[in-house]
């Protein structure tokens, strides 16, 4: 198992309560792994089916492979502009 | 001069077009985006932005590149501001410099509209009623933003 700390923002920091989540996760989680463990946490049943998940900085598909130390968000739709 | 920034500061849209303005040009392209007073009927009286800023700045670094191959556009300038923004403060400003107006007026469209798309900004919308909420566009009806 390795720790993983997620950074959440704006929606997503309110309805789950925090601006960062530590998880642990099994080797190999891919980014539905991950998702799926969010989806456990108190808050997190108001979230959408697929919410967008970035990796260092880029989003990642689903089936992306998780690495101890990567930077990880939960990114909710965007409304720039 | 292709540059992209999230700044707090306030955005000087004249300093920007005078930074691509160059006589090897014939044209500029430009958007501005406002804070607009009324939004799916309610009466906004702020907006705060927020982002994801490392990510923000990498994104739209990455729009410019696409960009840039896509339409052969060499002189781009964009900046967003985060923070909280007054009715009428500039949000977003964008200018796109060429040789001739169809690739810079067809590259500042595409800059804007994946700006909206991808670069991870959000807004709290305040409104006048004392309530506020959090803008989604994936949520609501409207068909036409800024």
């Amino acid at each position: 198992m390795s720790t993983v700390t997620v950074q959440l923002f704006a929606s997503y920091a309110e309805l789950l309560g925090a601006s960062t989540i530590e998880l642990s996760l099994a080797p190999n989680s891919t980014v539905n792994d991950l998702l799926s463990r969010i989806r456990l946490l108190p808050g997190a049943s108001m979230l959408p089916a697929a919410p967008r998940i970035a990796v260092n900085r880029s989003f990642a598909s689903a089936d992306q492979r998780i690495q101890p130390n990567d930077e990880i968000a939960l990114i909710p739709p965007v409304a720039g502009g | 001069m292709k540059r992209s920034a999230v700044v707090t500061r306030e955005i000087d849209p004249a300093a920007l077009l005078a930074e691509v303005r160059s006589p090897e040009h014939g044209a500029i392209s430009s958007f501005i985006g406002t804070v607009r007073e009324l939004n799916d009927g309610r009466r906004v009286s702020a907006i705060e932005y927020s982002a994801y800023a490392a990510m923000a700045e990498l994104e739209l670094e990455r729009i410019l590149d696409e960009a840039e191959q896509r339409f052969d556009v060499h002189s781009l300038i964009v900046e967003h501001r985060t923070g909280r923004l007054e009715l009428g403060d500039v949000s977003v400003a964008l200018v796109v410099a060429h040789e001739h107006r169809a690739p810079a007026l067809d590259c500042t469209r595409f800059v804007i509209e994946e700006i909206k798309k991808r670069v991870p900004i959000w807004k709290m919308e305040h409104y006048e009623d004392g309530t506020r909420e959090w803008v989604d566009p994936t949520r609501a009806a409207e068909t036409s933003r800024a």
